[in-house]
């Protein structure tokens, strides 16, 4: 069953100068659907986003939020944006009640629905106990907060987030992904973040950009399906073996030290290395005290879409 | 439209309040204007003070004396219009939210433009604190404090156009200054050139409008100068905001 699209990215591009950011990019969001937005610094993430708010023109190229044309429309296509930048847009010298009036009125809320809203708003992002605080004497984390009511506020049926968790201590990202969670019912969410495993918990798809371009356009379960069998592990041992040692056991592909105690082992999934590891440990008195899948699958799926990228540039660079 | 318009007045109003910068400003301009005052006051209480009147040395003097004192502060009022939302990156906010750039860029200029009409308004209380004891020529006061406002209403445009088109506040100050200040004297830069080019400087003089203003002389092309240039450089804000989602 497909909802409707509230999203719609067509090959987008955009260039600093002779500089291309992003080339290409096209996707689409749906309804109650939660994207995420994965890539190294400068991939073009902020960009994209930022595209899709009306804040940067694309080159080429065109968005629709909501049916309405970000270019052609934008009056309306912005009704239904909520957009935290990577910097919160924050007033300093205004308490957080006067930047949630103001953020709001922006948004376009009339004077009936104000209040609620704001208290909604506060309610959910936990600013209730410092609405009259100015905000340049808040916290990061609060800072981060406020920068999150803001976007909310109008409850608008797209949200775009450039790095919401970060600042944030482990309580409230808890907070967060909850609130994020239950927005992300009724709501689209994109989110761009660095912290791969919150983009595990969180989102239904994920969204992979290097250089540019979009690499990985792939829903999450899916690519969680090939994480049943792990192709490799961390083992922790208190008298580590010489690698040589460990390379012997059948189905061993490859071994790297992580540091004193710590190795990583690739494997290949079909064998019954595992079972071989633990057996060779008690035996020979290893003193194995940790064994952990080693990289998620995210992980690697991520560091091979976007690391391997690099150092094949690299090579050809070398070969040019 | 004009709601948002109102709407980003009133939060610039506000956030000016906020920060001390603006009481200072107001008193500093209130403090330097009342010492003029006083002077132009005793020279005209000397029995040798010459025949023309009252509100001719006084009123017009001070207002004339006002338009250099707002020279030297608008733009530490304009520096902050738009370099301060980009530096704190709330611009972005602006962007992002159902208005338009127009309706930022009027809703900046209204602003600043009502922190001028309140600032006019404290200094036209010592004038008018005369008309206790003696008569005013209440037409030429009007025609100055209009000249004086459109006057403000061209600084503000030109600020807001200079801020714009830099994040460091301390630039958009040094910039709108020597700007400001060519515009002002541009007329005694054009006293070596030709006779033609001469009067063209002359013109393109801010001071020159609004001194026939101050005597009382209400010439709608004065007026139009003014209206031009403050509308001139409120498009070019407009088109620079735009560009910046396309070249920023």
């Amino acid at each position: 069953m497909e909802s409707e699209i509230l999203i719609s990215v067509q090959e987008l591009s955009r260039f600093y100068g002779q500089q291309k950011a992003i080339e290409n990019v096209s996707f689409n969001v749906h309804r109650g659907e939660i994207l995420g937005f994965l890539g190294p610094n400068g991939a073009g993430k902020s960009t994209t986003m930022q595209i899709i708010c009306g804040v940067l023109a694309a080159n080429q190229g065109s968005v629709s939020v909501a049916g309405h044309d970000i270019h052609e429309a934008p009056r309306l296509a912005k009704k239904h944006i909520g957009f935290l930048p990577e910097q919160p847009p924050l007033y300093n010298d205004l308490t957080v009640n006067e930047y949630l009036n103001y953020a709001a009125k922006l948004r376009g809320i009339n004077k009936d629905g104000l209040t609620e809203a704001i208290n909604l708003s506060k309610e959910r992002c936990g600013l209730e106990n410092v609405g009259s605080r100015l905000i340049q004497n808040l916290s990061k984390g609060y800072k981060q907060r406020v920068g999150i009511a803001q976007a909310i506020i109008h409850s608008p049926s797209v949200i775009i987030l450039d790095e919401p968790t970060s600042g944030l201590d482990p309580i409230q990202i808890r907070e967060i992904r909850e609130l994020m969670r239950e927005l992300g019912e009724d709501h689209s969410i994109i989110l761009s973040t660095h912290i791969l495993s919150e983009i595990q918990n969180l989102c239904d798809r994920v969204l992979i950009i290097n250089q540019g371009h979009i690499v990985l356009d792939q829903p999450l379960d899916q690519l969680n399906n090939n994480s049943d069998k792990p192709d490799s592990i961390e083992i922790g041992l208190r008298n580590p073996p010489a690698l040589e040692s460990l390379l012997g056991i059948e189905g061993v592909a490859s071994v790297e030290s992580i540091n004193d105690d710590t190795l990583r082992i690739n494997f290949n999934p079909e064998s019954n290395m595992i079972d071989a590891i633990v057996e060779k440990a008690v035996s020979d008195n290893w003193g194995l005290f940790k064994l952990n899948h080693g990289d998620t699958s995210l992980e690697a799926t991520f560091m091979r879409l976007t690391h391997g990228d690099n150092e094949q540039l690299e090579k050809e660079d070398d070969a040019a | 439209m004009i709601n948002n318009i109102r709407l980003i007045a009133a939060n610039e109003l506000r956030r000016l309040f906020k920060s001390p910068l603006a009481w200072v400003i107001l008193a500093v301009v209130q403090f330097l204007i009342a010492i003029f005052f006083y002077l132009l006051l005793s020279q005209y209480m000397q029995p040798s003070s010459p025949a023309s009147g009252l509100t001719d040395v006084v009123v017009s003097g001070m207002y004339q004396i006002s338009g250099v004192v707002m020279l030297l502060v608008s733009p530490l009022l304009t520096m902050r219009l738009i370099t301060e939302e980009r530096r704190l990156g709330t611009i972005k906010l602006l962007i992002s939210s159902p208005i338009s750039i127009t309706e930022l860029v009027l809703g900046k200029y209204v602003g600043i433009t009502i922190f001028y009409c309140l600032m006019l308004f404290m200094i036209s209380l010592m004038p008018a604190s005369l008309m206790i004891g003696t008569q005013l020529d209440l037409g030429q006061i009007a025609s100055g404090l209009i000249g004086v406002l459109l006057l403000m209403s061209a600084f503000a445009s030109i600020g807001l156009f200079i801020s714009s088109l830099t994040s460091s506040p301390a630039i958009a100050a040094i910039s709108t200054f020597g700007v400001l200040f060519l515009l002002w004297i541009i007329n005694i830069a054009g006293t070596n050139a030709s006779e033609g080019m001469a009067e063209v400087f002359a013109y393109m003089s801010l001071l020159k409008h609004y001194t026939s203003l101050l005597t009382g002389v209400f010439n709608s092309t004065d007026v139009l100068f003014y209206i031009i240039v403050s509308v001139f450089f409120i498009i070019l804000s407009i088109w620079r905001l735009d560009a910046e989602r396309t070249y920023g």
